[in-house]
């Protein structure tokens, strides 16, 4: 139990005197995690949205694959990424294997499932009178589409938090693909699996409690957002 | 006669007044969609604040524009940012787990990418995965410890030569009572009374690393194939995991494990395991850097990876790797052999 104490006080001490390296590495995750959020939200919002607004043969089954989707293996996604940017591999001639771009596209594919049927989700929600409201107005397909959009933007929004939880906080395909490489691809979660074969434990536990603060913070930001 | 009430949408909206203002926008809506929807004529008698909210549906187009020039120029900035963050020369190396558990790489890195202006990236993995890594070309040098299989990588063509840098020893660790009686005994004979005692447990790294395969040849040695020993019983446990985790584990469970004097010295003071075989021939461990063949894999940085050999193998730097670690674990972690085997 003191170790858990230990941990605490560590990370409480790493806050404060904000050690240079600890803080690089956890403005690192954050970047990873916000751009591939961000990616990942650009090509998953109009997906959802043209799944959601499009009957098609299949689309029932399309929508329970996805939701599969959402607990594949961070590792599984890591394997898939190393094979694919390994220099022996079809996209080995960019040289992106243990750099941050692999982690971030690993990444995107990873919460792309996610945003893509939270969003499908959200906007199944939504009263259907919105939409057959706007048409009967004379708003055209798309205008309805972006007024649905609107109205879902708080669901929508959740599906975003997740994804970002599952970046943030995932460790196999940072590892896999990113290698921990000190200052350049060691991300909170690397460094903490890093450190606990060491056995520093405490700094693990620190590093941790760090990263719980940083998903906290995140949040709250988010839910005042969600709240104006 | 003209009903008195107000339309449902009005008796909605006054019913939640007091509210703040964004809780009621949803419904207001809604309620008004749907008298807008019985009855289309009403659109006519709308106050402007409701025909408003409509008519902004027509902007909507160059607002999503600008949403969507926005966040891609803030995508392009970060792939930007993370564009310059990738170095121009740049040696990729991976080394197995007791160079870098123990410190040594962290220590090295900085001398060499200032000597040689490069930013070197190390990885840290078994002998076996780093040696996979080699062959198709992720890494551009590998430092490992695994004789045979290093000569191997070479005779199939992947690396240039071997060029041992550094040895120091294994060495069978365990609970000080030790259960087994194995204490003092040759290694091949030490792991032969495991065997046939098979009451206390052994584990295993089971992981293809340098320090898995030495077990497997003391095994052999030993003479005893080393599948009948995976199968021998539950008092032989693999790990699956690197060198730290196994010390761990072993300290868990008061088990007996093979270790590198490296690791071991690490981890030392937070493990209740003391060395019981530390002598024997079979117990050498010599660290060797092999640069990844250029015809193997064209893209290599050969020139790099050669600067690497020379740098670990240089006066002074071998002067330094003798030196890692005297003063904090009050012995030598490895002995240098510049780029000759050592007996």
């Amino acid at each position: 139990m003191t170790e858990l104490w230990d941990g605490f006080t560590k990370a409480i001490e790493l806050i404060v005197s904000l050690d240079p390296e600890v803080m690089q590495i956890a403005g690192r995750s954050l970047a990873f995690a916000a751009t591939s959020c961000v990616i990942a939200a650009l090509i998953s919002l109009p997906l959802g949205s043209i799944i959601h607004f499009n009957n098609f043969f299949g689309k029932r089954l399309l929508i329970n694959v996805i939701q599969t989707l959402y607990s594949v293996p961070t590792v599984a996604v890591g394997l898939f990424v190393y094979v694919l940017l390994s220099r022996s591999g079809p996209l080995g001639g960019l040289g992106f294997l243990f750099s941050p771009p692999a982690i971030i596209i690993g990444q995107v594919l990873l919460v792309i499932p996610i945003i893509t049927g939270l969003t499908i989700t959200a906007l199944s929600g939504v009263d259907r009178t919105v939409t057959d409201t706007a048409i009967s107005l004379g708003a055209s397909r798309f205008q309805a589409a972006t007024l649905l959009t609107r109205e879902a933007r708080f669901a929508i929004l959740a599906g975003l938090i997740m994804g970002f939880g599952r970046v943030i906080s995932e460790v196999g395909l940072s590892l896999m693909v990113g290698g921990n490489i000190s200052g350049f691809t060691r991300t909170l979660t690397t460094a903490i699996s890093l450190e606990t074969s060491k056995g520093e434990l405490e700094l693990a536990l620190a590093l941790g409690i760090i990263l719980i603060a940083i998903a906290l913070v995140v949040n709250i930001t988010l839910n005042r957002l969600q709240q104006r | 006669m003209p009903s008195l009430r107000a339309p449902a949408y009005e008796r909605q909206t006054i019913g939640r007044e007091g509210k703040p203002s964004h809780l009621p926008c949803l419904e207001r809506r809604t309620a008004l969609n749907l008298e807008v929807r019985a009855h289309p004529g009403i659109y006519h008698h709308l106050s402007t604040s409701y025909r408003r909210l409509f008519l902004r549906l027509k902007n909507n187009h160059t607002k999503t524009l600008l949403t969507i020039l926005t966040v891609a120029v803030l995508v392009m900035g970060s792939l930007g940012v993370v564009a310059a963050c990738t170095p121009q020369s740049r040696l990729v190396m991976a080394t197995t787990t007791s160079l870098y558990d123990t410190g040594l790489w962290g220590y090295l890195e900085p001398m060499f990418e200032e000597e040689y202006d490069v930013e070197l990236d190390v990885l840290y993995a078994g002998t076996g995965k780093a040696l996979e890594w080699g062959q198709r070309g992720d890494v551009d040098v590998v430092t490992v410890h695994s004789k045979s299989r290093e000569l191997q990588f070479i005779a199939d063509g992947y690396g240039m030569d071997r060029v041992p840098f550094a040895y120091n020893y294994f060495l069978i660790v365990g609970p000080e009572d030790d259960p087994a009686g194995i204490k003092d005994l040759t290694p091949e004979a030490a792991f032969q009374k495991l065997m046939e005692d098979g009451s206390a447990s052994f584990v295993s790294r089971g992981d293809d690393s340098g320090t898995h395969s030495k077990e497997k040849a003391i095994w052999a040695a030993a003479g005893y194939d080393y599948e009948d020993v995976k199968n021998a019983g539950t008092w032989y446990i693999e790990a699956g995991i690197g060198m730290g985790p196994t010390l761990t584990m072993a300290h868990e469970k008061q088990a007996y494990t093979l270790t590198d004097m490296g690791t071991y010295l690490s981890f030392k003071s937070e493990l209740e395991l003391v060395p019981i075989v530390d002598e024997g021939a079979i117990l050498l461990n010599i660290y060797s850097v092999i640069a990844i063949s250029p015809e193997s894999v064209p893209s290599t940085n050969i020139e790099m990876a050669n600067n690497l050999i020379d740098f670990l193998t240089s006066e002074e730097i071998q002067e330094l790797i003798g030196e890692y670690g005297v003063e904090e674990y009050g012995m030598q972690l490895f002995t240098p052999c510049a780029g000759t085997e050592p007996e």
